[in-house]
C-alpha cells in the first residue's frame, strides 16, 4: 500500500513536498485531480493517480493545463472537491479559463497548485506566478515546510468552499522537490454528493455584477485569513532588524540567524497567506522595528505589497528602512540559498560571514582543477541525438540554410553543442511549430530558407494540433518533425493521448499521430531515426519542393524506457585495429562531435572506447564512424 | 549523531540513483525519530549532469533543504570528481568522505574540451579536503551483483560499516519495502552487506 493513504493519524513519515500536497488533498476529501506534467509539480498528480483506485477518486493527465483546469472546475461547480496542479508555464496556458472562472465562482472546492521553478532548474523560463493571485482577486497561500504544504492544501479546500471561489497555492522547487517530516491527519469517509444545479448557470457576464461579487468573496477570504496560523513570528519582540519572508526563505533565514549569532537582534516574520496580506499582523510588528529585510523567491511580490501597506498606514508606523530586491541587497532573480541569505544578513548587520567571496573563489579554483563541468547531454542511446544528427546532415546537404524551430522537452538540448546546435529557437510548448508555420509563409518576401520545426509526442497533443490546422488553412510550407519517443520523458514518463493507458492505468485507445496528420491532408512519413541514412534522405526529400505543410514522425523509444524494458539491442565494441583515433580524417567524429556519453576517448591508448556501464546499445554510432571501427552485434 | 543538525551530501551523476539512496537513508532516520529534510537537484540533471542531494538530520528541528557552505559532516560520492565538487563548497576540516572510485567522464571530457584529473591526484585532493576518506570500488562490486545502480546501496552499507551512521538491515529492508517494493529487498540487502564488509575491515 502506498504510504500516501496510510490511515494512521498522528504517524510521522518522510514525504516529498509534492506528496505532502497530494496527501493534503486526500485529507480534504479531493474527488477529482487533473494536470499536465511539468516539473516541479509533476509528482502531485502522479502520486494521486497511483492511489486513485483505492481511494475511489478520478485522476487524469490532461492534454494541457487549460483542459486540466476545466476538468477540475467541472467537479468544483458540481459540489465536489477538485485539485489542479501545474508549473509556472502551465498557469499561463490555463490563465484564460481561470480568469473567467474567478468571476463565476464555484460550488465545491477547488485548489490550484502552481509550482514555480526559481532559477529555472527544470524550466525554460523563470516566472513568479504569485502576481496572478492579485490579478484574479483570489487568495494565495505559500507553504514554508512540508507539514505546511499538506495543511495549506487541506485548509485551502475549506477556504475555497466557504468563499465560493478557487484558492491558489504557490509551491517552489525547494518545497515540491524536497522531502521532510509530515505528521498524517485523518482521511475523510463522507463526501458531498456531486450534483450540477442547472437552475443556476455560471456566466461571468455582466461583469458589473460578477466582478463586484468576486471582490466580495475576496473580502470574505481576507476576513477568514486575517488570524491564520500560517503567519508566524520568531525572535525578539523589538528587533533591530525584521526579516519578512515566505516559502523556502523561512527555514533558511532562521538557520542563518542562528549561525551568525543574531538571535537576540533579528526576528523573522513568515507570511503564509501572501495574498491578501495579514494586515494587522504585519502592522503590529512593523511598529516595533526600524529596518526590514525581505527574502522571497523570484520577484519582490511580498516586498511591494508590504510597501503598499506601509504607504497606506504610514501615520501609524515609524520611519522604516526597507531592504530587499528593490534596494539591491538581494539579487533580483533566482532562488534563495543559505549562502545568499547569510551574505545578505552579514552585509546588513555587519556580522562577518565565514564563507565569503574570497573562499567562494578558492572553491571555484578547486572545482576547475579537479571536477570538470558536466554539460547536459542526451542520454546514451537517446533517439533525439540520432534525429538531430540526421536533420543536421540533411540541412547541410540541402544547402539553403534551413531553420529548425523548437520548443520544450528533452530535445531542447538541441540548442547546445551536445545536440549539434541544430535548434534555433526555444520558447513555449508547441511554439516551434507555430513559428515555423509563420516562417514557412514568407516566400513572398523572397525567403527561401526551408522552415522546419521539431516537437515531442506529448507536445504534439498539448499545443501543436491547432498549428497544423492553421498551416493547412494558410498553406504554410513547413515540415513538422515529431520526435516521437513514446513518453513524456522530461517529467517522468507520464502517459499522454498517444499512450494505450491512462493515468489510472486503464486501457484506452491511443491516438495515432500520423493518422491525425494524414486526416488533415498532410503528406506524412514515419521513420526510425536510428536508420540515419534513410532519415537524412527523407528530410532532404520532404523539404525540397513544398507547397504546404508536411509531417515527418521520427519514432523510437526514449532510451530510458527501452533500456528498462528490453535491455540492450546491440553489444557494441570498438575494433582497435580500425579505430585510427586522432589520425582519422573525421577528427574523432564519434566522441568530439557525435558526443554520445557511451563513447569515451581513451587518452593513453589514443582510441575510442565504449563505456559499457553507460552505453545503451542503440548501435547508431556504428553507422557514423567513417572507418567502420565501431562494431555492433545483436545482443 | 555527533552534531545537530548532522549534514550529509550524497553526490553523483544523473542516473546513478543517489536520489533514491538518500530517500531510503532519510526514511530510516525518520523511523529512528529524527527530523530529516532532503533537498535534491535533479530534473534536467537526468541527462548526464551532476546530481546532489542534501540531507539534514536533527533531533529537534526541521531544517531547510540546502546545507550552508562548508557545513557538510559527511559526503557520500558515487563518483570521485563529484566528491571534490562537493567538498570544495560544503567540506570543512571535519568532513568525512566516502567515495566510489569508478569515474564517469563528462561529455566535456570525452569530447576532448576538458581534461579529467589523473586518478592519483584526484584521490590525494579528496584526502586533503577531508578529515577521513574511504575509497570503495562500489560500481565493480555492484556489477558483480548484476546492476551498477546498486552502488548507491553499497555506499550506504559502507557508511554503516564504518560506524558513521547506525543503520540496521531490518530498518533498511522496511524502508525499501515502503519506498520501492518488496521484491527489491533481497538484492539491496546483499549490496548493503557488501558495503558494510568493505569498511569494516578498514
Ligand atoms: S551504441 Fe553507440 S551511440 Fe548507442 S548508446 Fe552505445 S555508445 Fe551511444
Ligand atoms: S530521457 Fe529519453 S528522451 Fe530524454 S534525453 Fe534521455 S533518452 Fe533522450
Amino acid at each position: 500500500m502506498s504510504r500516501l493513504i496510510l490511515d494512521e493519524p498522528g504517524k510521522e513519515i518522510l514525504l516529498m513536498g509534492n506528496e505532502a500536497i497530494a496527501r493534503g488533498a486526500l485529507e480534504a476529501g479531493v474527488r477529482v485531480a487533473a494536470a499536465y506534467p511539468g516539473n516541479p509539480s509533476s509528482e502531485i498528480i502522479g502520486n494521486l493517480a497511483q492511489v486513485a483506485k483505492e481511494m475511489g477518486i478520478y485522476v487524469e493527465w490532461s492534454v494541457n493545463e487549460k483542459v486540466a483546469a476545466e476538468v477540475a472546475a467541472a467537479a468544483a461547480v458540481s459540489n465536489m472537491n477538485a485539485l489542479v496542479a501545474m508549473k509556472q508555464n502551465g498557469l499561463n496556458v490555463a490563465c484564460d479559463f481561470l480568469l473567467n472562472l474567478n468571476l463565476t465562482g464555484i460550488r465545491g472546492g477547488l485548489v490550484v497548485i502552481v509550482a514555480d521553478d526559481p532559477s529555472g532548474i527544470s524550466s525554460s523560463n523563470e516566472q513568479d506566478s504569485r502576481s496572478f493571485a492579485k490579478l484574479a482577486d483570489i487568495p494565495l497561500l505559500e507553504p514554508s515546510t512540508f507539514q505546511e504544504a499538506k495543511e495549506m492544501v487541506r485548509e485551502g479546500f475549506e477556504l475555497s468552499r466557504r468563499t465560493g471561489n478557487f484558492v491558489m497555492i504557490r509551491s517552489v522547487t525547494r518545497i515540491s522537490h524536497a522531502r521532510g517530516n509530515v505528521i498524517l491527519g485523518p482521511l475523510p469517509k463522507d463526501f458531498p454528493v456531486p450534483y450540477f444545479d442547472t437552475s443556476k448557470p455560471l456566466c461571468p457576464i455582466p461583469t458589473s455584477i460578477t466582478h463586484v461579487a468576486l471582490h466580495r468573496r475576496f473580502k470574505e477570504a481576507e476576513e477568514i485569513l486575517k488570524d491564520s496560523e500560517f503567519n508566524e513570528y520568531w525572535g525578539p519582540e523589538k528587533p533591530e532588524l525584521l526579516v519578512i519572508t515566505c516559502g523556502s526563505g523561512w527555514l533558511f533565514s532562521k538557520e542563518a540567524i542562528d549561525i551568525l549569532g543574531l538571535c537576540s537582534r533579528v526576528a523573522v516574520l513568515k507570511v503564509g497567506t501572501t495574498w491578501p496580506l495579514p494586515k494587522s499582523f504585519l502592522i503590529k510588528h512593523l511598529q516595533k522595528t526600524r529596518r526590514v529585510l525581505f527574502f522571497e523567491e523570484i520577484d519582490p511580490v511580498l516586498e511591494n505589497n508590504v510597501a503598499e501597506l506601509y504607504a497606506q498606514h504610514n501615520r501609524e508606523l515609524p520611519l522604516i528602512e526597507f531592504m530587499g530586491k528593490n534596494s539591491g541587497i538581494v539579487p533580483g532573480t533566482g532562488e534563495l540559498s543559505p549562502e545568499l541569505i547569510l551574505n545578505a544578513l552579514g552585509k546588513v548587520t555587519g556580522e562577518a560571514v565565514e564563507f565569503d567571496e574570497n573562499q567562494a573563489g578558492q572553491a571555484k579554483d578547486i572545482i576547475e582543477g579537479y571536477a570538470p563541468q558536466r554539460s547536459m547531454a542526451f542520454c546514451a542511446g537517446c533517439p533525439h541525438r540520432a534525429s538531430l544528427w540526421a536533420i543536421k546532415q540533411a540541412l547541410s546537404l540541402d544547402g539553403r540554410n534551413g531553420v529548425l524551430f523548437g520548443d520544450i522537452g528533452c530535445y531542447a538540448l538541441g540548442i547546445l553543442p551536445t545536440g549539434f546546435s541544430q535548434l534555433k529557437t526555444v520558447h513555449a510548448m508547441g511554439s516551434g511549430a507555430g513559428m515555423a508555420c509563420g516562417f514557412g509563409n514568407f516566400h513572398q518576401f523572397g525567403v527561401n530558407q526551408p522552415s522546419l520545426a521539431v516537437c515531442g509526442d506529448s507536445t504534439f497533443f498539448h499545443a501543436v494540433i491547432p498549428v497544423l490546422v492553421n498551416a493547412v488553412h494558410q498553406r504554410s510550407r513547413f515540415l513538422l518533425v515529431v520526435l516521437d519517443n513514446s513518453a513524456t520523458a522530461m517529467t517522468g514518463f507520464q502517459p499522454h493521448p498517444g499512450s494505450p493507458v491512462d493515468a489510472m492505468g486503464q486501457n484506452t485507445s491511443p491516438i495515432v499521430i500520423e493518422d491525425l496528420c494524414k486526416s488533415l491532408g498532410l503528406p506524412t512519413v514515419v521513420m526510425d531515426p536510428f536508420d540515419l541514412d534513410g532519415t537524412i534522405e527523407t528530410v532532404c526529400e520532404m523539404i525540397r519542393e513544398q507547397t504546404g505543410p508536411k509531417a515527418l514522425i521520427l519514432r523510437q523509444e526514449c532510451a530510458l524506457v527501452s533500456g528498462k524494458k528490453q535491455g540492450k539491442k546491440y553489444q557494441v565494441r570498438i575494433d582497435p585495429q580500425r579505430c585510427i583515433g586522432e589520425e582519422c580524417g573525421c577528427d574523432r567524429l564519434c566522441t568530439r562531435v557525435f558526443k554520445c556519453p557511451g563513447l569515451t576517448w581513451d587518452r593513453s591508448e589514443k582510441k575510442s572506447r565504449i563505456e559499457s556501464v553507460i552505453c545503451n546499445g542503440c548501435g547508431v554510432c556504428a553507422d557514423i564512424c567513417p572507418s567502420h571501427a565501431i562494431v555492433k552485434e545483436s545482443a | 549523531m555527533e552534531k545537530d543538525p548532522y549534514n550529509v551530501v550524497v553526490a553523483g551523476v544523473g542516473g546513478q540513483g543517489n536520489v533514491l539512496g538518500t530517500q531510503l537513508l532519510g526514511a530510516v532516520l525518520v523511523d529512528q525519530g529524527y527530523k530529516v529534510t532532503i533537498g535534491e537537484t535533479y530534473g534536467a540533471s537526468q541527462r548526464g549532469g551532476s546530481v546532489m542531494s542534501h540531507m539534514r538530520v536533527s533531533m529537534t528541528d526541521q531544517y531547510g533543504p540546502l546545507i550552508p557552505p562548508r557545513c557538510a559532516d559527511l559526503v557520500i560520492a558515487l563518483e570521485p570528481s563529484e566528491a571534490v565538487r562537493v567538498l570544495a563548497q560544503y567540506g570543512n576540516p571535519n568532513t568525512v568522505t566516502v567515495v566510489n572510485t569508478r569515474t564517469i567522464f563528462p561529455v566535456d571530457v570525452t569530447s576532448g574540451n576538458l581534461a579529467y584529473p589523473e586518478k592519483d591526484a584526484l584521490m590525494a585532493k579528496i584526502i586533503a579536503l577531508s578529515k577521513k576518506a574511504f575509497f570503495l570500488e562500489a560500481t565493480e562490486k555492484a556489477l558483480e551483483l548484476g546492476n551498477p545502480i546498486l552502488a548507491n546501496i553499497i555506499m550506504i552499507g559502507a557508511v554503516s560499516g564504518a560506524g558513521i551512521l547506525s543503520i540496521t538491515e531490518v530498518e533498511l529492508a522496511k524502508a525499501i519495502r515502503e519506498n520501492i517494493s518488496s521484491d527489491k529487498v533481497d538484492v539491496n540487502l546483499k549490496a548493503f552487506a557488501i558495503g558494510k564488509e568493505m569498511t569494516n575491515c578498514d
